[in-house]
């Protein structure tokens, strides 16, 4: 099942290591990609079907073919390090284990869409992997991998870490370039017709890590050897990752369309203590939960998990066995969401505590019925009149969670 | 004018910096997290000192730094404890575990103990789920923590 494109080094040691990875691979797409024009790169890595891995799925080609030609200010890439996601740690992997794939793919994909600095936006808390990330980059310096002539070619390009500081919100691409402009970590209004992000004024992509490290293997062996893998729709590989209630978690490579239940019994080793599948999250705490009986035919891809209700996400999995009590875990999930609002919208500042508040309220055996009607009308609310997707995320998550285990969710009411 | 005043090796840093941004703006996180680094948080003084520097205001920064919560804006203990309170880690047990650092330690979240060697705190998903339950110490992140590894841990510290 496994299949490995992005994690093919992170078993060897010392990977992390320049003289160690040039012997397997790592700077080997450069040749052809200096052969090619940029819109060459655009359009190998656009009929791959590449999609982002930051979470939404969005097809990388097209996204950098927004980018304009010939702006008066410079274009950048900026690449989304912010990983905080709950039941997300797959980019970590990369960063630990191949940081020089990361910036190969940087290489790669700074030239198609014409930047010569790129930045790392990487989450606060993550301070071994920024140091890390920055050892691999002076190493690429001092071999000529980056600065004024990349590896002897006619190509300059810069990369800079640049350290967030504990905020979810950041992840968010409109929010993170705001951060790395210096400012409070707020979503941008989304523009009315499709465009390229911008930081200070250039044209700008965002880009997950995942995504990035993706795009080498597809100069290298061409468009064809990724759609190999995968299914029509979702092209490729993707890393996904277990947690919570599971024998063996972790991160695991794996084509997309692979068969979820063989995924958590063949690799994950099924629930841990041998107990039974209550529910399952996709792919990050923003994905709708799925019951156990409803996990039976899913594949991981896109479009499998869109059929039953639910997303892809970060394809990062939290598992839940039959002694969870959802309500519960809801109410963790409601902290979360509470706590990283980020407070710009009135209906999300004051929904998701709202959520929270009710939620403590029946949980200590204080709550009615209609303490639910007040929790849906908080989902109407924070449901598509704010600023950014996270309040209407949110609203979907509760509404799933209460929909699905009704009657443990209506067992705490007491008996009016 | 502020006291306070950047180390040489900060200032160095600084220049440094001011190349690889189009804007020094930009540099707002990165000259926080050198005075914390420096001082082991950011007082209002400091904040001054980095307004003077960015051309902004005082205010605008303290704004800024109060958005994100790394930022120390008190002092905090030789040792920084944060633990994990989101999902996978409450899965596996976390619970336990923040009950027993609490008590051991004999403060609740959120506080510092008297003699400011340790400070407490509940933080969201570390990105560390595959080894929940997580907490980081300092800069590093330790995981697949039981009660017997704590207190090997704070045993040693
Ligand atoms: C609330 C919120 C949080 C997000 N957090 C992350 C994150 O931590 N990492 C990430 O890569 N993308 C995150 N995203 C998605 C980004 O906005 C963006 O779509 C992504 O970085 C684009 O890269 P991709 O197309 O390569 O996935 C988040 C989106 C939202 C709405
Ligand atoms: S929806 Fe919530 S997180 Fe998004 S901008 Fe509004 S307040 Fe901030
Ligand atoms: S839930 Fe604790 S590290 Fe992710």
């Amino acid at each position: 099942m496994i299949v490995k494109i992005v994690s093919k080094n992170f078993d060897i040691e010392n990977s992390h290591k320049l003289s160690v990875a040039l012997k397997h691979d790592r700077y080997s797409s450069l040749k052809k990609l200096f052969a090619m024009s940029p819109d060459e790169v655009t359009n190998e890595v656009t009929k791959s079907g590449l999609r982002g891995k930051g979470g939404g799925g969005a097809p990388t080609g097209e996204k950098w073919k927004l980018m304009p030609k010939n702006h008066d200010k410079p274009s950048y890439l900026v690449v989304n390090a912010d990983e905080s996601e709950p039941g997300t740690f797959k980019d970590r992997q990369i960063m630990e284990y191949d940081p020089h794939l990361l910036i190969e793919g940087i290489i790669n994909s700074s030239y198609a869409i014409g930047a010569n600095s790129a930045y790392i936006y990487i989450r606060g808390e993550y301070v071994f992997w920024a140091k890390r990330l920055n050892e691999a980059i002076e190493e690429a310096y001092e071999a000529g991998y980056l600065g004024e002539k990349v590896a002897g070619y006619d190509y300059k390009l810069d990369i800079v870490v640049h350290r967030g500081a504990g905020a979810y919100i950041c992840g968010e691409k409109s929010a993170l370039l705001e951060s790395l402009e210096g400012k409070r970590g707020h979503p941008r209004l989304k523009p009315q017709q499709k465009e390229p992000e911008w930081f200070f004024g250039g044209p700008t992509v965002v880009n997950n890590v995942e995504t990035i490290a993706s795009v080498p293997y597809i100069i290298n062996n061409g468009y064809e050897a990724y759609r190999a893998y995968g299914t029509e729709q979702s092209p490729g590989t993707m890393l996904f990752g277990m947690s919570g209630h599971i024998e063996n978690p972790g991160i695991y490579e794996l084509p997309f369309g692979t068969r979820m239940k063989d995924v958590l019994e063949k690799i994950g080793g099924g629930v841990k203590g041998g107990k039974k599948l209550k529910a399952l999250i996709p792919g990050g705490s923003s994905c709708h939960v799925l019951k156990a009986e409803e996990i039976e035919d899913i594949t991981l891809d896109y479009e499998s998990l869109r059929k039953h209700g639910s997303s892809l996400g970060t394809g990062g999995m939290i598992i839940m066995d039959e002694d969870t009590f959802m309500p519960e875990a809801m109410k963790n999930l409601f902290e979360f969401y509470h706590h990283e609002s980020c407070g710009q919208c009135t209906p999300c500042r004051e929904g998701c505590g709202w959520v929270d508040k009710i939620l403590a309220k029946l949980l200590s055996g204080n709550g009615t019925k209609k303490d639910y009607d007040t929790i849906f009308d908080a989902c109407e609310m924070l449901n598509g009149k704010t600023i950014c997707v996270f309040a209407p995320s949110v609203a979907f998550i509760a509404n799933s969670y209460i929909t699905k285990f009704k009657d443990e969710f209506y067992s705490l009411c007491k008996k009016d | 004018m502020s006291e306070f005043k950047f180390s040489k090796q900060n200032k160095e840093k600084y220049n440094e910096l001011l190349k690889k941004y189009p804007n020094k703006a930009s540099l707002t996180l990165p000259l926080l997290w050198m005075v914390q680094y420096q001082e082991g948080w950011i007082s209002e003084d400091a904040m001054i000192y980095i307004a003077d520097k960015l051309g902004t205001s005082a205010m605008d920064i303290q704004s800024i730094a109060s958005f994100y919560t790394m930022f120390n804006l008190k002092p905090v203990g030789k040792y920084n404890i944060q633990v994990c309170k989101t999902l996978s880690c409450k899965l596996c047990g976390s619970e336990k575990i923040r009950t027993h650092l609490q008590n051991r330690l004999g403060i609740k979240f959120g506080e510092t103990t008297k003699d400011m060697k340790f400070t407490l705190s509940e933080v969201e998903c570390l990105g560390a789920c595959g080894e929940a339950p997580a907490m980081s110490l300092n800069d590093d992140y330790v995981g697949d923590l039981t009660v017997e590894k704590i207190d090997k841990i704070l045993d040693e510290l």
